[in-house]
């Protein structure tokens, strides 16, 4: 990359500090690239519903710009100042997840996942306010344990510390993506903080043994076990058995992919979002992009998301401590699993779950979390004095 | 805090996330490849049937012609009024606006405008004005659609042979059932790009696969010999008081069938129409009954005791096993013992001493049962069968009716005897003509049809048909003699009545009683053919409950003169005396 360079050349003399223009732009092109993708996916069925067919990408420009405040604002304070909030954070996600069976939760799709702000009529996920206070309470929690993070005790309170939330997040709100998402974003920190291999290793077979074996079961058990999960295994491994039902929406999304071909059919030209896939504009939309830019456009996403990953795995490495670090990391851990396995679920890859493609995917709160989340990386990219390079 | 030692295992293992992370989403695009790229086409078929509404055109039915090429049964453009719920934006004017131009109850087009379908029919063979006038309305969600109803210029002439369609253009009766495959053709299709909801989407217009339309058949029918033969009938039905006559002209030699007629015909064009002064309270069920009453074709669909006219197979059955010759003596003394039973001669007083050409001329019935006895039920049953009489004739109309005949272990003496000369059993008048044909064109058995060939658009055969015949049923000798005896019953015997000046005709008269017996209905019939000796054309005519003279002679031969009289000139066969 042409900065890196534009690094090394200055390395010797200069004491300026960085600011890391490469990820706002891939950010602010996420972005923008989402705005006309929501745009093209819900303009047929907002102008249905509402008489105006960027109704849905408005809301979400409104919902940017909040989010881009946001980061500017976290960018410009310096990360250590969080650090006092960590405990503060952790035990406002336990409220705010609990507030969700308060009158003030919201109820949405089927799913009780909101609760509503007073004032403002801004539903507000729970859910998306534990991810980013978890990266900051992990973070600082290793920071604290210092030389302790080594030991067996350290290694199981970094993962025992994380999972009521985990839990809470799955059974209160009922939402296992987010769960899942959640406990990703701790192991990955875990696994940087601590520098044990073999643990990492075993967990990962053990927990790969684990899906294997729940799978297997429910294939062989048939309908009898637990009906809504299973059923959405089975319609995982063959969509158009339960082409009316379950698998319905992935079968859809599988139609758009499919119809795209190599060169897509062109902006705006998608069938699919003529509401045969149902709310195009949200965790669906990746299978949108792939119908109209096909597969050109799904690979500069995804390389797009790469070197997103990338610049904060620069910024990670050359994090002027530990807990800046971290940080990075867990940032980059939430848009690394949030990506894959968006990605994954529209191409069928895994069974369906709701998980919303970063920046692109239509959602309030998502957003400004994540923007409030790239600012925080900001800062610490700040931090970084070219000298020590 | 973040020392050099640290340092190390911590970049060494954000590396490794990135890794990971970034081998997923490559492993994720290989997918993606995949599904793009491989299964492109399997998705896109499946999304394009998704996203496609069809609505079929229905392809022109093949004609039917004549054998000269007059058109016996054509298309002609209706329209078929639909409505797509989903896009009607002002229910009660559609409503309102179709049960007034299509004379339907607001009720039954409300409840198919509210009816949550695709599309929904409301009428079909909507003549093409009503549909244009609908058309002009320009009313969202109604579609009028163009398509080809059934038409039959001569209405109701050969009604029970041409057959009529259905509402989806498919045979009902008669060769429109028969030859439907060659007939249908294949129905195209609209296909018209939808949204989920079934909204038609503008900018992505339709796709029209275009039908085919079916091949025209050419049958043997003559339509000038057809309407004639249908004016005599009717001519004989109303002198006759007669419940129904029927006529079949065919040509012995191939089986090729001229005209058939079944006096009362029914209007092809409005089949459904009931008779005047039928209640209008009947039950659907008895509608039916009525309407297949009406649309019952009698030379195949229904049987009867040929009489007279089945002493042509006895006299063959006895020639060919020479039990008789035309020069065999016979007395008759006005009735015959057998086993127990007296059987009268229907004259009375007796024909006296006979040859057995006399006895065919007199249809003398105590000489034929003599004959059948002397073949014996043995002899009689092996030439019945020989004849074909136990099969169907096989002609290319639906619905032929069996032979009832007795049992061969049932037949005695006296059942033998009836059957001689015509009773006790029932064929199809089309029996008794293919029948009587096969043994006056020498043997062979022919196939009765109207199919000939099948033609395409561009009037080309795509298709002739062939029909089996079956050669050797009599000997060339009997059929010769056959001939010559049934040329002496019309110039000198009971089918004096059928003589047509200037040219030899053969034939035979019958007077048959109807079951059950003294119930004072008689059917009178007569066969006859032309020219005797090298026989073209061969017609059946058959007059059923004629009131006031009913001999077969008396009623039915003049019809056939009058049908010969006109059709022998007409098809070209010499006068005998030129």
């Amino acid at each position: 990359m042409a900065t890196q360079r534009i690094v090394r050349r200055k390395r010797k003399e200069q004491t300026e500090y960085f600011f890391d223009y490469s990820l706002l732009f891939i950010v602010l092109f996420l972005l923008g690239f989402g705005l006309i993708m929501i745009y093209s996916a819900s303009s047929y069925e907002a102008f249905d519903d509402f008489n105006d067919g960027a109704y849905y990408m408005k809301k979400q420009l409104i919902a940017n710009i909040l989010g881009l405040v946001a980061m500017i604002v976290v960018a410009n304070i310096p990360y250590h100042f969080w650090e006092r909030f960590a405990l503060f954070g952790y035990v406002v996600s336990v409220g705010l997840i609990l507030l969700v069976m308060t009158p003030l939760g919201v109820e949405s799709h089927g799913a009780r996942r909101w609760i509503e702000i007073p004032g403002i009529g801004f539903n507000l996920q729970p859910a998306e306010v534990a991810k980013l206070c978890m990266i900051l309470f992990l973070a600082s929690l290793v920071c604290k344990m210092g030389k302790s993070v080594r030991s067996m005790k350290g290694f199981i309170m970094m993962l025992v510390v994380p999972l009521p939330i985990v839990l809470m997040i799955w059974k209160v709100t009922d939402n296992l993506s987010s769960a899942i998402i959640v406990l990703g974003i701790a192991v990955f920190m875990v696994f940087v903080a601590s520098p044990d291999y073999k643990k990492f290793i075993i967990m990962g077979l053990l927990g790969a043994a684990a899906v294997a074996l729940v799978v297997f079961t429910i294939v062989n058990a048939g309908d009898s076990v637990e009906g809504f999960r299973s059923a959405r295994i089975q319609a995982w491994l063959d969509p158009e058995s339960q082409a009316q039902d379950k698998g319905f929406q992935t079968l859809q999304a599988l139609y758009a992919i499919g119809s795209g071909g190599i060169w897509g059919k062109g902006l705006g030209q998608s069938m699919q979002k003529l509401s045969f896939l149902p709310e195009a504009q949200n965790d669906m939309i990746f299978s949108i992009i792939c119908e109209e830019l096909g597969l050109f456009g799904a690979i500069a996403i995804i390389l797009m998301f790469i070197m997103l990953l990338w610049r904060m795995m620069i910024i990670a490495n050359n994090a002027p401590d530990l807990f800046g670090a971290l940080l990075v990391v867990g940032v980059m851990g939430h848009i690394a699993i949030q990506a894959i396995l968006n990605i994954a679920v529209v191409t069928n890859t895994i069974p369906n779950t709701g998980i919303s493609l970063p920046f692109i995917s239509y959602g309030g709160s998502s957003v400004v979390f994540l923007l409030t989340e790239i600012g925080l990386v900001l800062s610490v990219a700040k931090r970084i004095q070219l000298k020590e390079l | 805090m973040f020392t050099n030692n640290n340092k190390i295992f911590h970049r060494k293992k954000i590396i490794i996330i990135f890794v990971i992370c970034a081998a997923i989403l490559l492993f994720l695009f290989g997918r993606l490849v995949y599904l793009m790229v491989w299964r492109a086409d399997y998705y896109s078929e499946l999304a394009t049937q998704l996203h496609e509404r069809e609505r079929s055109i229905k392809a022109a039915r093949g004609r039917i012609l004549d054998r000269n090429g007059t058109v016996l049964a054509d298309n002609k453009t209706v329209c078929t009024i639909s409505v797509i719920h989903n896009q009607i934006e002002n229910p009660q004017e559609v409503i309102e606006v179709l049960s007034r131009e299509l004379e339907l109850s607001e009720e039954y087009v409300q409840e198919r405008v509210e009816k949550y379908t695709s599309m929904e029919r409301i009428k079909s063979n909507v003549d093409k004005a009503t549909g244009d006038r609908i058309r002009e309305y320009d009313l969202a969600g109604v579609k009028v659609d163009e398509d080809y109803k059934r038409y039959y210029p001569y209405g109701e002439l050969a009604s029970k042979v041409l057959g009529f369609t259905g509402g989806d253009n498919q045979g009902i009766i008669g060769l429109e059932v028969v030859y439907e495959e060659i007939l249908q053709g294949e129905a195209g299709t609209i296909l018209t790009v939808t949204d989920a909801k079934g909204i038609e989407v503008d900018e992505a217009g339709e796709r029209r696969l275009e039908p085919v339309p079916g091949n025209d058949l050419s049958i043997s029918m003559d339509r000038n010999i057809q309407e004639y033969a249908t004016q005599l009938a009717m001519q004989a039905m109303e002198t006759k008081q007669a419940d129904s006559v029927s006529i079949i002209v065919m040509n012995p030699q191939n089986g090729e069938l001229y005209a058939m007629v079944n006096v009362p015909e029914f209007d092809l064009n409005n089949p459904y129409e009931l008779p005047e002064g039928t209640a209008e309270t009947i039950s659907s069920e008895e509608k039916q009954n009525l309407l297949n009453g009406i649309w019952r074709n009698a030379c195949i669909n229904d049987t009867y005791e040929p009489g007279s006219t089945f002493k042509i197979i006895t006299a063959a059955a006895g020639l060919e096993e020479g039990v008789v010759t035309p020069e065999s003596s016979f007395s008759c003394p006005g009735y015959i013992v057998v086993d127990d039973r007296k059987i009268r001669c229907h004259k009375v007083a007796g024909h006296g001493s006979e040859d057995f050409t006399h006895a065919t001329m007199n249809s003398c019935n105590p000489v034929f049962i003599t004959v059948g006895l002397r073949l014996g039920v043995d002899n009689y049953y092996r030439y019945f069968e020989e004849f074909g009489l136990k099969q169907k004739t096989g002609i290319d109309l639906p619905g032929e009716a069996g032979t009832i005949m007795h049992k061969k272990e049932d037949m005695g003496n006296v059942e033998l005897a009836t059957v001689s000369f015509g009773q006790s059993f029932q064929i199809t008048p089309m029996q008794l003509l293919t029948t009587a044909s096969s043994i006056i064109n020498g043997g062979k058995r022919i196939t009765p049809h109207f199919g000939v060939s099948a033609l395409d658009t561009q009037g080309n055969v795509v298709e002739t048909f062939s029909y089996p015949v079956q050669e050797g049923i009599v000997s060339e000798e009997t059929g010769a003699t056959m001939r010559e005896m049934l040329e002496m019953v019309v110039s000198e015997g009971g089918g004096i009545n059928g003589k047509v000046e200037g040219f030899r005709v053969g034939g035979k008269t019958a007077t048959s009683q109807t079951l059950p017996r003294g119930s004072g209905r008689y059917i009178a019939s007569f066969i006859g053919f032309a020219p005797a000796d090298d026989p073209q054309v061969i017609a059946i005519a058959i007059v059923n409950n004629p009131q006031g003279i009913y001999y077969g002679g008396q009623v039915a031969a003049p019809i056939i003169r009058q049908l010969f009289e006109n059709i022998l000139p007409y098809l070209g066969i010499m006068e005998y005396n030129q």
